[in-house]
């Protein structure tokens, strides 16, 4: 099975009609097992109780960057191998993105509250994330604004790749203007000085959340077929109808001329 | 290569005669800069203390205002098609259109820049520098512009689809830009440093532009 056998739409339902339980049924049980064992995990010594809101604060900022990656590489597909599916791909994966960031986003801040004081900071790594939930939205919004989904296709398509080479490009530059403006005032958490009892349950919730990902992105892909079927379906009848009327307007004006002839 | 002269030509002559709209851009750098003083209060001590912030948001935005002309004018008339088509690479044609664009309306901006660091109070050496930045950086913004120019031609929309398409885009611009500029006036931090990476993010974009420009050009155009 390759990603050119998928190519067929019809194909890619049946597939992913069969697949789709069983993703649904993982994610469950691996979000249960997660989130019993990250409000099991003992608190931190320095941030008490928020440190929980890590478990499900990591995992959207993980997916934020991962869900950009899975969409740049739907765009090569609609660019450079014009595989049908990839535009879907590329399309159902956007809003989905942009609801990683924003959670990330609302997580982080609550986070920020306690330990900052306060819901907003300047920070280079929240600065960072907003810019890439502007860039989603953006994107979203090309592809609201064109009818066309082929055509809106090929420039989301542009415009993620560009994406895609500018955002470390503005992650570095953030980063840089963060460090000007304020001194490290940050708290870092380095992955090795993690302990145990905070890693592993943030690993199963990292599982767990890219797994919820590639269903809602198939579910996703599923709806986005059907709903172009659907609309050229509708474009069917309705040029249908179109070519009758004008068929019976052509007929009327034939008999008006022969009357005319007649008179 | 004497295609290319011509076509820059042709696009400079073009923005500079009537209907062009190239020095609209240096009129409305004038007019968001004397906005400001009424917003933030005509304290001078204060309006010297951000001149270089005001400076580059003002030529940001001037340079992305004059941007959503940059193809469709050429596409209203056929002549994109004849680019397009025509035996010159469309990257290269890409790129000669965004000079041109950038010698049109990109540096009457830097020319502006001393008039109106004198109303922000800024001293000689605070507005060579902010000129300086600009040479520099404007390029950057109208090379990466000229994407979300290649896709408001495509897609049959501007204005503030490619304004919220390309802003976030030019931020790497406007952090070095103003960093560069401020380390001249009080910073600690020397010139060098952020200078030498606007200048990188300058020859980045234009190689980069011309590509993903033409790509849109040549996926998107029917």
């Amino acid at each position: 099975m390759t990603l050119i056998d998928l190519a067929n739409p019809t194909r890619f339902l049946a597939l992913t009609a069969r697949v789709l339980p069983w993703l649904a049924a993982a994610t469950v049980i691996l979000l249960a097992i997660g989130l019993y064992q990250s409000a099991y995990a003992p608190d931190d010594y320095q941030q008490g109780a928020t440190v929980k809101i890590m478990f499900i604060h990591v995992p959207n900022a993980w997916l934020s960057m991962f869900v950009w990656g899975v969409m740049s590489i739907a765009s090569l597909g609609t660019l450079v191998w014009r595989h049908p599916l990839a535009d879907v791909a590329a399309k159902a994966a956007a809003p989905i993105g942009a609801s990683f960031t924003f959670l990330a986003l609302l997580t982080g801040s609550l986070w920020g509250r306690p330990m900052w004081g306060t819901y907003w900071e300047w920070d280079a790594r929240l600065t960072s994330v907003l810019i890439l939930f502007l860039m989603y939205l953006g994107l979203m919004a090309l592809w609201r604004a064109v009818d066309d989904p082929s055509r809106a296709a090929r420039a989301a398509a542009v415009l993620t790749l560009v994406g895609a080479i500018n955002l470390p490009i503005i992650k570095f530059s953030v980063d840089w203007w963060n460090t000007l403006h304020q001194p490290a005032s940050v708290m870092r958490m380095g992955g090795s000085a993690l302990d145990k009892s905070f890693l592993i349950p943030l690993l199963v919730m990292a599982i767990a959340f890219t797994l919820l990902f590639v269903t809602l992105h198939l579910a996703a892909m599923r709806n986005e077929i059907l709903r172009r079927r659907v609309r050229s379906l509708q474009m069917m009848q309705a040029s249908r109808i179109a070519f009758s009327s004008d068929v019976a307007a052509g007929s009327r004006q034939e008999n008006a001329s022969k009357e005319v002839g007649a008179a | 290569m004497t295609a290319l002269a011509a076509l820059i030509r042709r696009d400079i002559r073009i923005a500079l005669r009537v209907g062009g709209g190239a020095l609209i851009g240096v009129l409305f750098f004038l007019t968001v800069v004397v906005l400001m003083p009424f917003a933030v209060g005509p304290d001078l001590a204060l309006l010297s203390r951000l001149g270089p912030a005001i400076l580059w948001l003002g030529a940001l935005l001037a340079s992305l205002l004059t941007l959503d002309r940059l193809f469709m004018a050429d596409h209203e008339d056929g002549s994109l098609d004849l680019i397009t088509m025509s035996r010159t690479p469309l990257e290269l044609a890409c790129a000669a259109k965004a000079l041109a664009h950038w010698l049109a309306a990109g540096l009457p901006l830097i020319v502006a820049t001393p008039v109106l660091g004198l109303l922000l109070n800024l001293d000689m050496v605070a507005t060579g520098a902010v000129a300086l930045t600009l040479l520099a950086g404007t390029p950057a913004l109208t090379f990466t512009g000229m994407i979300g120019a290649a896709l408001a031609v495509t897609l049959h929309r501007g204005g503030l689809l490619m304004a919220v398409l390309v802003l976030p885009l030019s931020i790497p611009v406007l952090i070095f830009g103003v960093a560069a500029s401020q380390a001249v006036i009080v910073g600690p931090m020397t010139f060098g440093a952020p200078f030498s990476i606007l200048c990188a993010l300058s020859l980045v974009s234009l190689v980069i532009g011309p590509f993903a420009a033409a790509a849109s050009l040549r996926h998107g155009l029917d």
